[in-house]
């Protein structure tokens, strides 16, 4: 034996592995504090500290609107993801005969290139686009429907399809996790259907839709693809914007700061409704 | 009973929701109209034979394959030595350190994408495809060490005792006895990673630089409507090679799974 202790060989074996994911969070995070606290004109970098950045971005409408609508978004993309996945999750969990072929089903779209299925939705939902055209060869609307395309429903659209599993998963499990002599009880108890659900089986996957909830709003907040594809001008978000720093206009202090502001709006949001839907999830009971 | 019917005719349409849409991809990339709308006009597989003749195409496929394939080794490493770690021994901040390993799984990506860009200046290194597998290897990590945590937890831990009792070495033992009964892990994970790679496109679209990488080349030809056709059959074909890569992926895992010695 090369290590004398278990624990040692923990360490030794974990290590490349943690230190590359620590490296990686840690020092891209501090050199993006300290960008934040930089300014930049033209091509000249200027590394007085200031707080010029934040004022700056906190006092700009366009900022504080583009945040704004980017955790409304994200909120809306959750709630409907997981209301949407919800019942597919009770049914492969408590109804489904053949589970392994029903997740296998689930998860299969998922891994295909994130880029090409929003890029899908845009052909489907376009102007000219599949479901126009195959609406009107149905002979269901006389002119092509232009809300489908580039606002906030067509983001919304898109991500729940795109996380679709990422919701499914978590609720499964927790699903799958329940007791049946908790279910049995409560019919013995004189529960109908729906107040069994209510009373022991919502409750009780309450972990697993506040796990659902996370995995899918964080990612979205600083979600891409899909609003500069799908988005249009009113559905464009705070990533969009801070690509552009990083991109075209060649501010990286304000897109670092951007992208600080963007993490901690997220965190903060992501704590406030933990600590909801846990008292939420006692009250319940 | 009416419930359990409602409830599972909701599954079905919900399979539709999850399909159709992918599925329109390949259905206009025969059409030989160059408009993606209904009526499809004829049937034709010019744009695929066109893909062939784009140089540009053929270098940001070879430029995927590379970075791809070494993620795939890169993460598959690093991952087996700490799914073996976390399955095996047990240590003072372990949970910590699990979560650590997950957490790229979690961060938006263009925090992470513009937080790299940023990085990787600071240290001298320019946007091209190293930063790029540099990125993707993060991204991949927690795939492969889920995956073959799984692969350890299978795996039955006297098989080893009884090698070290017959006096073979530590390394001998992990390449005789561990390596092979852990190998369709393994492949799962690298299969899985490489995928992860190949369709990853915010990180390589910061890092990449003037090296494009196949999602990128996509994201630069989607702007033109003339473009599209091509687009499509080129999108149909990543979009078959996923569900392969990931289909036989699968395959070795549950093989992984049912590989228990009893």
């Amino acid at each position: 034996m090369i290590f004398r202790s278990e624990a040692s060989r923990g360490y030794t074996l974990s290590a490349p592995a943690t230190a590359y994911v620590g490296f990686l969070v840690a020092a891209p995070l501090l050199i993006l504090i300290a960008y934040s606290f930089w300014t930049q004109t033209y091509v000249t970098l200027d590394k007085t500290p200031t707080l010029k950045n934040y004022s700056d971005a906190l006092a700009d409408p366009l900022v504080r609107h583009l945040m704004l609508r980017s955790i409304w978004i994200a909120g809306a993309v959750t709630v409907v993801t997981v209301a949407l996945a919800y019942p597919i999750a009770y049914f492969i969990a408590m109804k489904a005969r053949k589970k392994t072929i029903w997740l296998l089903l689930i998860t299969i779209p998922f891994w295909s290139s994130y880029l090409l299925r929003v890029f899908a939705w845009k052909l489907i939902l376009g102007f000219n686009g599949v479901m126009n055209s195959a609406l009107m060869m149905l002979g269901l609307i006389d002119e092509p429907l232009d809300f489908l395309l580039y606002n906030e429903f067509a983001v919304v659209l898109t991500l729940a399809h795109a996380w679709a599993p990422f919701a499914i998963l978590p609720i499964y499990v927790s699903l799958q996790k329940i007791d049946p002599s908790l279910l049995e009880a409560a019919t013995d108890l004189g529960n109908s259907p729906l107040q069994r659900f209510m009373r022991v089986t919502l409750p009780l996957t309450i972990p697993g839709i506040i796990a659902a909830c996370l995995i899918i709003f964080i990612p979205t907040v600083g979600d891409y693809v899909t609003p500069a594809l799908v988005g249009g001008s009113d559905g464009k978000m705070i990533a969009n914007l801070i690509q552009v720093q990083f991109g075209a206009a060649n501010n990286w202090p304000l897109g670092a700061t951007l992208s600080l502001i963007a993490m901690l709006s997220v965190g903060f949001v992501a704590i406030v409704f933990v600590i909801t839907a846990t008292q939420l999830g006692r009250r319940i009971r | 009973m009416k419930r359990p019917s409602t409830l599972t005719a909701y599954a079905f349409l919900y399979l539709v929701f999850l399909y159709l849409p992918v599925l329109f991809l390949p259905l206009f990339s025969f059409n030989s109209g160059t408009i993606v709308a209904f009526p499809i006009k004829g049937w034709t597989l010019d744009w695929y034979r066109k893909l062939g003749e784009q140089d540009t195409l053929i270098q940001a496929l070879w430029n995927s394959l590379g970075v791809g394939t070494v993620v795939a080794i890169l993460s598959t490493a690093m991952g087996l030595f700490a799914a073996r770690a976390f399955v095996r021994y047990r240590f003072r901040g372990q949970r910590a350190a699990e979560g650590l390993v997950m957490l790229p799984l979690v961060i938006p990506g263009i925090i992470v994408a513009s937080s790299m860009l940023v990085l990787f200046l600071f240290l001298g290194l320019k946007p091209s495809l190293l930063t790029v597998v540099l990125g993707h290897t993060f991204l991949a990590l927690p795939f492969s060490v889920s995956i073959l945590k799984s692969a350890f937890d299978d795996f039955d831990a006297s098989l080893e005792e009884a090698s070290y009792d017959l006096g073979v070495g530590v390394f001998e033992t992990f390449r005789r006895v561990t390596l092979p009964v852990v190998s369709p892990g393994i492949i799962a994970s690298m299969l899985v990673t490489f995928t992860v790679s190949f369709d990853e496109f915010v990180l390589a679209f910061f890092l990449s630089g003037n090296q494009p990488t196949l999602p990128v080349y996509i994201w630069s030809q989607i702007r033109f409507p003339a473009k599209l056709p091509n687009v499509l059959a080129l999108g149909s074909i990543l979009l078959l090679t996923s569900v392969l890569l990931l289909v036989l992926a699968e395959y070795f895992r549950r093989r992984s799974s049912a590989s228990e010695v009893r």
